[in-house]
């Protein structure tokens, strides 16, 4: 009895740290003192230049991110588990690392490499590759940066899918009964890392949906940098952003963590 | 279709698995690889499988060199340890699985698929999960699935050890009775000398990564080839005995040696069913306790002049000859095996 009170009290305290300010940031969003009740500054955002081209921007590039992530990771958890189990703290340090380097740094470290790379190879094929991951509608260069970003998430979301399938045993099974390598590893490993793969995308999406040092100081205009120029001088419609991303998030968890249940 | 093993050579890091395994499967033997954790047996047979490559010797299947064909290309159904059923598809698609990587029409897959069910009783599960089965059924639906490509040669890496004692019998039986009818090559691969004396046409006891015997399972125990093979396989007493010319002599008896003696004190190797234990108040030791096991009764038997005894009595005597009791002990009169003088008298249980 005891237990309930004390769970339903500190669900309480957390319901209210987290709903009150939410409750207050949509109330500030439809209620103006001068005009009374109204949606207009939500209006104001899907009309606002650049709303659907950043956002499916940032949308892209965070597809773009998962599927690369997905296609470096999961092999590589897979290769040390099945051929060098020796190797896992290795990977385990290796994909902390983005966690632990600001992201500052990766905007030095890329600005440098980008500059002194244009110039090193400015006479060479290579140049013109250099040029188009820098592509203003498509950044690849983001793709990059995120995907590493994302590593430790995606990682360690595989890692505990892995830990809860006898992975060894089912590759086995699978090769014996004459699947190749690709086989094994679309029709038996992914199907049985569902909910696994849908953190890890979720984790990916979310962060690139929430990113904005990296890509606001290289120029790129994805949509948290959008939110923060679009917002500098309406308060009202910087919160209803702040909200309709916060629900936008939201919608995509629920796909995603769906997608990633149905298989049970 | 026979498998060969020839001179298999096989370390892990320092830790050599195989050491030189020679051995032929003859067609539609089962034969068991018996021995104690570590003594190669697994890694033999997950050479055959394609898991492992030998570091120098070489597999046949059917006569063809496989040593270098990946496990996917290999004609060998195999049944594992844990439970290997992939957990996100129903009973039906994991045995239909290899016709479905070999693209075969669905009608055909569930048409076989239902067969192999009602092959190993089941029946009617084609639409149950994994989760919902127990160790005994996963297990099944695992030999139906590796029997389902029709393959050459069957391969069992301990397929009863995770299950219960009961499940594990029947299991057995089982797979005795449809791998005769089927007539398959079959590898089984087991650490429990009862499983692979009660199933096989041939067991082969391995050691340190080397063939010690391989024999049907009643020359195995009758006449085992080395000392490691009479203690690993069945109860063991060691009692101190000293050879004359073609006999030994032991416990006061004369018995006739089989095969050389290694020197003149040497152990003579009885099974506890070659000992007989009668009450005699002036016996050479008494009863230190008895473990009473229905039809037969073991007794710990404590010899006067140091040492023990074990000794296999019928059930029904076990009332009459109860802990405490002096007795005297004589030996059955048949040849005997010798081996080099390890202690006095002690009897060596079986390591598994």
């Amino acid at each position: 009895m005891a237990g309930v009170t004390w769970r339903r009290l500190t669900l309480g305290v957390a319901a209210v740290y987290f709903l009150v300010p939410l409750a207050i940031a949509v109330w500030f969003t439809v209620y103006n003192e001068s005009l009374g009740f109204s949606l207009g500054a939500y209006g104001r955002i899907v009309s606002a230049p650049g709303f659907g081209e950043s956002l499916l921007k940032s949308l892209l590039l965070g597809a773009a991110v998962i599927v690369l992530v997905l296609l470096l990771a999961l092999p590589a958890l897979l290769a040390v588990r099945l051929g060098a189990p020796g190797l896992r703290p290795v990977l385990e340090t290796i994909t902390t690392l983005p966690l632990i380097v600001p992201p500052i740094t990766y905007v030095v470290g890329i600005a440098n490499a980008l500059r002194g790379g244009t110039d090193a190879l400015a006479a060479t094929p290579f140049w013109q590759t250099l040029i188009s991951i820098q592509d203003e509608n498509f950044p690849v260069v983001l793709v990059l940066a995120y995907v590493m970003l994302a590593l430790p998430f995606a990682y360690r979301s595989l890692d505990t899918g892995l830990r809860a399938v006898d992975v060894r045993t089912l590759v086995e099974a699978a090769r014996n009964l004459g699947a190749s390598w690709p086989y094994v590893l679309f029709r038996v490993i992914l199907p049985n890392l569902r909910s696994a793969v849908a953190g890890a995308s979720f984790l990916s999406l979310a962060l690139v949906m929430g990113e904005y040092t990296i890509a606001a100081l290289m120029g790129y205009r994805t949509f948290p940098v959008w939110i923060v120029t679009i917002s500098g001088n309406d308060g009202q419609l910087s919160v209803a952003l702040s909200v309709l991303s916060l629900g936008l998030i939201w919608l995509l968890l629920l796909t995603l963590s769906g997608a990633g249940r149905k298989s049970k | 279709m026979t498998v060969e093993l020839r001179e298999l050579h096989r370390s892990f890091g320092g830790t050599v698995a195989l050491d030189g395994l020679s051995l032929t499967i003859e067609q539609g033997e089962l034969i068991a690889f018996l021995g104690p954790s570590g003594c190669g047996k697994t890694t033999a047979l997950r050479c055959v499988a394609g898991f492992e490559r030998p570091d120098t010797g070489a597999v046949f299947i059917d006569g063809a060199d496989v040593t270098r064909v990946p496990a996917n290309r290999r004609d060998a159904g195999m049944v594992f340890q844990s439970y290997s059923l992939f957990p996100n598809l129903n009973v039906r698609d994991n045995v239909a699985f290899g016709l479905r990587v070999r693209r075969r029409p669905a009608s055909e897959r569930h048409d076989r698929a239902a067969e192999l069910l009602e092959l190993v009783g089941l029946g009617g599960f084609g639409e149950r999960y994994p989760h919902q089965l127990s160790g005994g059924q996963q297990q099944r639906v695992a030999l139906a699935r590796a029997l389902a490509l029709q393959p050459k040669v069957l391969l069992l890496d301990e397929p009863l050890s995770a299950l219960d004692a009961k499940v594990r019998v029947n299991l057995r039986e089982e797979i005795r009775r449809l791998q005769l009818e089927l007539g398959i090559t079959t590898i089984f691969v087991t650490h429990d000398q009862e499983e692979a004396l009660s199933v096989a046409d041939r067991v082969a006891v391995l050691k340190s990564g080397r063939l010690e015997q391989v024999a049907p399972p009643a020359e195995v125990y009758d006449r085992p080839a080395t000392p490691f093979v009479a203690e690993f396989v069945g109860t063991m007493n060691h009692l101190p005995g000293r050879v004359s010319g073609e006999t030994v002599e032991v416990f006061g008896q004369t018995l006739p040696l089989d095969g050389a003696a290694p020197g003149v004190e040497v152990d003579v190797l009885v099974r506890p069913e070659a000992v007989r234990v009668t009450p005699s108040a002036d016996g050479r030791g008494f009863i230190l306790a008895s473990s009473f096991r229905g039809s037969i009764a073991r007794l710990r038997v404590q010899l006067d002049g140091g040492g023990e005894v074990l000794a296999d009595v019928p059930g029904h005597e076990a009332v009459r000859l109860a802990p405490g009791l002096k007795v005297d002990v004589t030996l059955v009169e048949r040849p005997v095996l010798t081996a080099p003088r390890t202690a006095v008298a002690a009897p060596v249980e079986p390591v598994a």
